[in-house]
């Protein structure tokens, strides 16, 4: 590959651009008429010349030059990785060691005394290095570089990446009236440098254009670009810019930004990819912060531990979700730690990419082969994240101030809760003393008994010991089966039976103190089946209806309700609320009754069925029925009750009094009133909470979950950059120290990461091409001063996304024409030194938006669950066992933007996957583009983009009563911003008129080709046509591209 | 119409385009490939019709190989939920007669299983006869006789391990290479390496039978490559290819006088801007036209004689008792002969890489019944597919595979009751596949397992050596076939994988 692209480049002019940074000295003269290539990789670029005239001028480069020698060619057997013959070239004092034999590889000044220089140059096979068998091999002119590079002294500069932040001055320039901005002179200054001019500003269709894409995702609204031409004010453009960072769609697209980042989705990823449908809440948390500017730094910190910082809100504890978008496998006969490894693997490698933008994960096997990186290390970031446990936590359901249906439910409940006070109020000016009257009131109105089950047999379907214990509890010993079904066989005397009670119950005999048999504590009810009758045994006509559940605690997924939905694969778990007692209150459809008859008992048989597999049986519990109502005393204040009233502390008074008002009939319905508001303003959601029982962190051989190493882990971060402050009096450091670190003032990686991320979304790419590795075998910074003052600045701009992309935004750099400027193509064919803007594709979700947008279709809405908008028919059932149904959404829903379409990752929406949408199961910092004819038959024949065609040929109908060429001219400004040509105006109408020809031969075609989109006043034949033309129009690559 | 359309194909290739291309062309040949493929691609640049490959330009050109290649084409047929390797493929009559003992403890001790009690576990024997068959006298279940026929063009591994055992990370270490998410294919791999030979049909298809596989669309995506690398489903019902029919309402002449006037517009903003990235863009407007008219044609099996379906077996009736059946009842026969036969009419289209995915061999009881099905639904369409191939004269560059993503214990699955075992659960340690065709040696049976199938004993085979083999038939280095994503170069083969010569005519 060298050779080929080497002899290429022989027959151009070119040779080497060297980051500015670097040269400390005005570069030699001849580098002005040098040709700048960047994509070149380091290699190819000491086969030059040029360089190697510059290697003997001056000092050679160690980062440039160097250190990429050691990377590509070394450090695999010479690394933190392994260390062949004592040989270590990733860190300085290693290197000028001594090595296993004696001999030193590098003597400061002296190349002729260095072992490298004599074992790279050596004529003997067999010592030579590298090995051939590597197939790597060195060319002389890295030889030249390595020995000159020793002899000035084998200086070792830190990686540029992990170098601390200066804030470069903007660096002067020749010319001074194109700079807008700081950003300005940096891109100027090297394009002097190579005698490249940059272009001029775009023209105003463009710029407002660009904006809209840019800051909405969104064509640029007729009446938008019409204010904007005719604002001649100097700040026209900067209010457009303002205008747009404020509006409530900004947020919405960088929020898509940042959940590629997130890999979002709306299933759990394995085989049966359940749905989440939580999932939104966080995407919607997303969409706020961003339109609230919420500071990265902040932005970073709840997501990374907002459960771990003060006074943590609901909110704060939502955002920690970003880590749960992991992918769940609940696969049959799955070991979950192997699952749970997994997913913390992928949390680690995902803040790796994100924040660091490194490849940690190459550390979880082994040490890193290139970067600083070891395994240890690897796993003392695995250590933070090894102790925040999956949860769920109560948030709000809406967040938007924008949503009536919210707000409209929340003055309600004001409203409600202002009725509740008053009631409380007038219930404690009661002038009889309350505390008397709830005394009475309860011992009148309880008429709930709950009395234990007389067992007299308990069958198992594998075999295990029942021990009865004193209170009426059963616990279960012996052999320890993967599953097993309890039946458990009782009589009672109750007449009148409405539920069952199933306690499952702590013991210090049980694994992690139970009440489950698993070594940590939980089981998993998959079932309960009751019986009743007059005799035994008892068959299937016996079985007892069940009408609802209720527990204490669920864990998440495993909510009670799943142990009486007759699926065998759900069920009940307390996960992980272990060491504790539970319990089940399960209410049957119909009253039992049971007349006494004579002395004989009336028979109840109870069966726990517990499939979940790997010992998730119940490890001791009790049965108990129930006559009476729910209504029951609550144990706590049933032991207030006990107690003298002179004794009650003023807390034991407040309880007592709040449990005395629920007594009362109006507080009762008050409360119930409250409580159905609640249930539609709070939801659960799937978070990351901190685990109180910590667990202990070992390396992972081969990041194999069975093979854990002996030493003991603690969190810690990466010692190439600069240490962490943890907080004093937490032990053992935590995410939120993690979270600290990254924005610790030393820390430069994660600024320059940042800006990098924001930078690409305007140009297209980072000033760091390789955006997810700024290690070194990375692309260095095209422009690295730039980036270290945009890093700096984002700081000094308190982390505000929104100042830093309005700064980007302003500059003359942004502003560029984007035309390719072909005798420049020669030289930087990839635009890396900017002098223009670049052309991107939309992206998948956009290109959708665009589409409605421009067909007047795109609902407004912010939020909410995800939507389920038409999908070709069969696609849902390509998931597991065709276990997917997709109920196509109505009304506004199936015109929503595209980042709210259900996103199930084994069977996404096909116009997400085919425009390059990621699939949500690793990180992404940078989407790819393809062009695919499967992206042309999406656009030309799919039904919302037909549609859209549909609503935009309406639209220009309704909207003009004129000619054909005025409304044509409508057409191409709604899409592209710009009046159309008159040559493209000819096409166009040639296109209309044929179609119009055909149309009024073929009516009923006609009246298929418009769907429901007939303008009033307009025959269907006409407006077909205008259909087929608004469909070219919008497949026109100008519509979906920013230019 | 026809006529104009030829004259547009035609066009379509000249002026502006043209000049288009030649500036990519121009374009990559100042830069390296740093951009999509990066070194990756540039290591396959050995022709100079590859430097056409540039960033923007039609990244499924055909490409050279590193080395000539065996293999131009496989049609991979992945058996989804792991068929029983004891009761098809690997006889074991010491298994039947160790049926209803249990296993020393030492050999379950260290092992997970994902359904099987270990405690009552007991040996279950097959109650499949094997014959040999063919000059090799190649042994297969009564279950395969038509694969029999043909077992002097087959290559029998006994020898295949992995170490996932549960479905979904099983099926993407079989498809992909490691068990994770978000890596390509190996249709993905080969397309991105050697690009397409199909001027109007994608590169890689996908086709499926029956249910659903653990693994959804996640089995056939491209990953991390750009997507122009992703499977394109073929759809069984209603249009073949997504979108491919024209709005209701739009007759095909105005499809193509809307597509004229589209590439008009779009040649006339490229001459304003020059972004070559137009270019691309107009050729594949014109690719979708053409798939448009191709994509019927490929599914038409009016042109196939009755013979030939007959062969395949289109118009078998589903087996009376098909208590087996996984799904739908009634078209799974005729579903997956079809997708044979519709496999090797995009061989001959130039189709690199076919996916038939059949969903249906998780037997974790009523093994009798389902193995009988199932394997009723393979046995002849494959056979009859390397039997078709062969007398057409395409086998030789057509590589036909046929594996699951594990095997099934030589144990009973005692799920619900100790005594009666009627199916296995997933066994991770020894399967079998086959495969024919593209530069394979057939009539051979290559490794062992120990006398009970549970393990390997001879000449063991990792499906990162399987994917070696097969990048090795179409000539590529599995070590420099890489694309870096994450800072990493990837592979097919994770950080493993030998060619197995032993396979190699």
């Amino acid at each position: 590959m060298v050779l080929v692209v080497a002899a290429c480049l022989i027959d151009h002019p070119v040779a080497i651009f060297l980051p500015r940074l670097e040269l400390t000295l005005k570069p030699p003269m001849y580098l002005h008429r040098l040709l700048l290539i960047c994509s070149l990789t380091w290699m190819a670029s000491v086969a030059m010349q040029p360089l190697s005239t510059s290697v003997a001028e001056s000092a050679v480069n160690f980062t440039d030059v160097i250190q990429p020698i050691f990377a590509q060619k070394c450090v695999t057997c010479h690394g933190p990785g392994q260390q062949e013959g004592g040989l270590r070239l990733d860190v300085r004092i290693r290197a000028i060691g001594e090595l296993a034999s004696g001999q030193i590889a590098i003597v400061p000044g002296a190349a002729a005394a260095s072992e490298l220089i004599g074992r790279v140059t050596s004529d003997d096979e067999e010592l030579r290095m590298p090995p051939v068998a590597s197939g790597e091999a060195l060319s002389n002119t890295e030889i030249e570089a390595l020995r000159s590079w020793i002899d000035a002294g084998a200086e070792w500069q830190v990686h540029w990446a992990y170098r601390p932040l200066g804030r470069p001055a903007p660096p002067p320039t020749e010319s001074t009236s194109w700079s807008r901005n700081a950003i300005d002179h940096f891109v100027l200054a090297q394009l002097e440098e190579l005698g490249i001019s940059p272009s001029s500003r775009a023209d105003r269709y463009t710029l407002i254009k660009r904006l809209y894409f840019d800051l909405l995702g969104l064509p640029a609204a007729p009446e938008g670009v019409d204010k904007f031409l005719a604002d001649e004010a100097d700040d026209a453009y900067e209010r457009v810019v303002d205008r747009l960072l404020d509006s409530p769609q900004f947020g919405e697209l960088w929020a898509r930004h940042w959940l590629d980042k997130a890999r979002y989705a709306d299933s759990d990823g394995y085989e049966k990819d359940r749905p989440r449908p939580d999932a939104w809440r966080y995407r919607d948390w997303v969409i706020d912060s961003i339109n609230q500017d919420l500071p990265y730094d902040q932005f970073s910190t709840k997501q990374l531990a907002g459960d771990l910082v003060g006074n943590a809100t609901s909110l704060d504890r939502l955002a920690t979700a970003f880590h749960r978008q992991t992918l769940t496998n609940t696969e049959g006969g799955v070991d979950q730690e192997e699952f749970r490894v997994k997913a913390i693997i992928d949390r680690v490698n995902t803040t790796g990419t994100v924040w660091l933008g490194l490849t940690v994960g190459c550390a979880q096997c082994h040490s890193h082969k290139y970067d600083q990186i070891t395994q240890q290390e690897y796993y003392r970031l695995f250590a933070f994240y090894n102790n925040g446990d999956e949860a769920d936590t109560k948030v709000p359901v809406a967040q938007f101030a924008s949503d009536e249906k919210a707000r409209a439910l929340q003055v309600e409940l004001e409203s409600l809760e202002q009725k509740l006070a008053e009631r409380r109020a007038e219930l404690a000016r009661d002038p009889a003393p309350w505390e008397q009257r709830l005394i009475e009131r309860i011992a009148a109105g309880n008429n709930v008994v709950f009395q234990p089950l007389d067992i007299h047999k308990i069958e198992s379907a594998y075999p295990v010991d029942f021990r009865q214990l004193d209170d009426g509890s059963t616990l279960v010993e012996g052999p320890n089966p993967s599953e097993n079904m309890y039946s458990v066989y009782g009589s009672t005397r109750l007449t009148d039976i409405t539920g069952v009670r199933i306690e499952v119950l702590a013991d210090p005999s049980l694994g992690g103190g139970g009440p489950g048999r698993t070594p940590h504590g939980n089981f998993a009810l998959s079932e309960v089946r009751v019986y009743a009758g007059k005799q035994e045994p008892m068959g299937i006509e016996n079985r007892v209806t069940l009408a609802m559940a209720e527990a204490d605690y669920s864990q998440a997924n495993y909510d009670i309700s799943a142990a009486i939905d007759g699926d065998l694969s759900t069920g009940w778990g307390v996960s992980s609320e272990y060491n504790q007692n539970h319990h089940a209150d399960i209410t049957l459809a119909t009253l039992v009754h049971t007349e006494p008859d004579g002395d004989r008992p009336h028979y109840v048989q109870v069966v726990l069925d517990q499939r979940y597999g790997k010992q998730h049986t119940i490890g001791r519990f009790r049965i108990q029925l129930r006559q009476g109502n729910m209504l029951k005393i609550p144990n706590a204040i049933e032991a207030l009750l006990a107690k003298d009233i002179a004794q009650w502390s003023q807390p034991e008074q407040d309880q007592l009094f709040d449990y005395w008002m629920l007594t009362d009939r109006i507080v009762q319905e008050l409360q119930t009133q409250i409580d159905k508001i609640r249930q539609k303003t709070e939801m659960m959601v799937r978070v990351i909470a901190r685990r109180e029982d910590l667990r202990k962190t070992h390396v992972l051989h081969r990041g194999d979950f069975l093979q854990p190493g002996e030493e003991e882990i603690v969190p810690a971060t990466l010692d190439v950059l600069p240490g962490m402050r943890p907080r004093k009096d937490t032990g053992m450091a935590d995410r939120l120290d993690l979270a600290h670190w990254l924005f610790d003032e030393a820390n430069p990686l994660v600024p320059r990461v940042a800006v990098n991320h924001v930078w690409s979304q305007l140009f297209g790419h980072g000033i760091v091409r390789t955006m997810d590795d700024f290690g070194v075998r990375g692309e260095a910074p095209t422009h690295s001063a730039l980036l270290d003052w945009l890093a700096v600045e984002y700081r000094r701009l308190g982390w505000s996304r929104k100042a830093l992309i309005k700064t980007i935004l302003m500059s003359a750099t942004y502003q560029q024409a984007s035309r390719f400027r072909p005798n420049l193509l020669p030289i930087d064919p990839e635009n890396r030194q900017l002098y223009r803007q670049n052309r991107l594709r939309a992206e998948a979700e956009i290109i959708r938006d665009m589409y409605l947008a421009a067909g007047g279709l795109l609902s407004s809405k912010i939020g909410g669950p995800s939507v389920f908008p038409p999908l070709p028919a069969g696609v849902a059932k390509l998931s597991y066992a065709s276990n997917f149904s997709w109920n196509t959404s109505e009304g506004q829903d199936r015109y929503r933007r595209g980042m709210y379409t259900f996103f199930k990752r084994t069977a996404p929406h096909p116009n997400l996957t085919i425009f390059d949408c990621p699939d949500a199961n690793t990180t992404v910092v940078q989407r790819t583009t393809s062009n695919t004819p499967l992206g042309a038959l999406a656009t030309l024949n799919n039904e919302v983009f037909v549609e859209a065609a549909q609503g935009l040929a309406r639209r220009v109908l309704a909207t003009i009563d004129g000619s054909d060429t005025a409304r044509m001219m409508y057409a191409m400004r709604v899409c592209v911003a710009r009046p159309a040509t008159g040559e493209e105006l000819q096409l166009l109408l040639g296109l209309l008129e044929e179609s119009r020809t055909w149309y009024v031969d073929h009516p009923n075609e006609a009246k298929a080709m418009i769907g429901n989109y007939q303008p009033d006043g307009i025959p269907a034949t006409e407006t077909a046509a205008w259909v087929v033309a608004a469909r070219t129009i919008l497949n026109q690559d100008e519509f979906i591209t920013r230019e | 119409m026809k006529q104009r359309l030829r004259h547009h194909l035609n066009e379509s290739g000249s002026c502006d385009v043209q000049a288009a291309i030649e500036l990519q062309r121009r374009e990559f040949l100042t830069t390296t490939a740093s951009g999509l493929g990066g070194l990756a691609l540039g290591s396959l640049l050995s022709g100079d019709s590859a430097l056409a490959a540039g960033p923007g330009s039609d990244p499924l050109a055909p490409r050279s190989s590193h080395f000539p290649a065996r293999a131009k084409n496989c049609i991979f047929c992945f058996q989804a939920g792991a068929p029983s390797h004891i009761d098809l493929f690997d006889p074991k009559p010491k298994l039947n007669e160790l049926h209803g003992q249990p296993l020393p403890k030492s050999m379950t001790e260290n092992v997970r299983f994902a359904f099987i009690k270990k405690e009552t576990a007991i040996l279950m024997g097959s109650n499949r006869k094997f014959t040999r068959h063919g000059e090799c006298g190649m042994e297969l279940s009564d279950l395969l006789p038509h694969l029999g026929s043909v077992a002097d063009d087959l290559l029998l591994v006994r020898s295949m391990h992995t170490d996932q055992f549960n479905h979904h990370p099983g099926q993407l270490l079989m498809q992909c290479g490691r068990p994770d998410f978000g890596l390509p294919s190996m249709g993905s791999w080969l397309t991105y390496g050697l690009g397409t030979e199909s001027n109007n049909l994608p590169a890689y298809v996908v086709l499926t039978s029956g249910r659903g596989s653990s693994g959804g669309t996640t089995l056939w995506s491209s990953g991390f490559l750009p997507s122009t690398y992703a499977g394109v489903l073929l759809r069984e019902t209603g249009e073949p290819v997504l979108n491919l029919q024209n709005p209701p309402g739009l007759p095909p002449e105005l499809q193509r006088a809307g597509l004229d006037t589209l590439r008009q517009l779009n040649q006339n903003r490229y001459q304003v801007v020059g972004d070559p990235e137009i270019a691309s863009r107009i050729a594949s407007y014109e690719l979708a036209y053409r798939m448009q008219l191709a994509a019927p044609d490929l599914i038409d099996l009016s042109q196939e004689s009755q013979q030939t379906l007959d062969a395949y077996g289109l118009d078998r009736p589903e087996p009376k008792d098909s208590d087996g059946r996984r799904g739908k009842l009634g078209d799974t026969y005729k579903s997956f002969a079809r997708n044979c036969l519709l496999a090797r009419r995009m061989v001959e289209r130039g189709v690199r890489f076919i996916n038939i995915v059949y969903a249906s061999w998780d037997h974790h009881s009523k093994l009798d019944k389902e193995l009988p099905y199932n394997a009723g639904v393979v046995d002849q369409p494959i056979a009859a597919l390397i039997r078709d191939l062969k007398e057409r004269g395409m086998l030789d560059d057509t590589l036909v595979v046929s594996a699951g993503e594990f095997g099934r214990t030589p144990l009973g699955e005692n799920r619900n009751e100790a005594k009666n075992n009627t199916g296995r659960d997933h066994h991770p340690f020894a399967f079998s596949l086959f495969m024919a065709g593209g530069g394979i040696r057939g009539g051979q049976v290559y490794g062992a397992t120990d006398e009970i199938g549970w393990g390997v004993v001879e000449n063991p085979v990792h499906i990162n050596d399987f994917h070696a083999t097969i990048l090795h038939l179409f000539g590529m280095d599995h070590l420099q076939l890489t694309h870096r994503f994450h800072g990493r170069d990837f592979r097919l083969t994770d950080v493993a994988g030998e060619v197995v010569s032993d396979w190699i005519s």
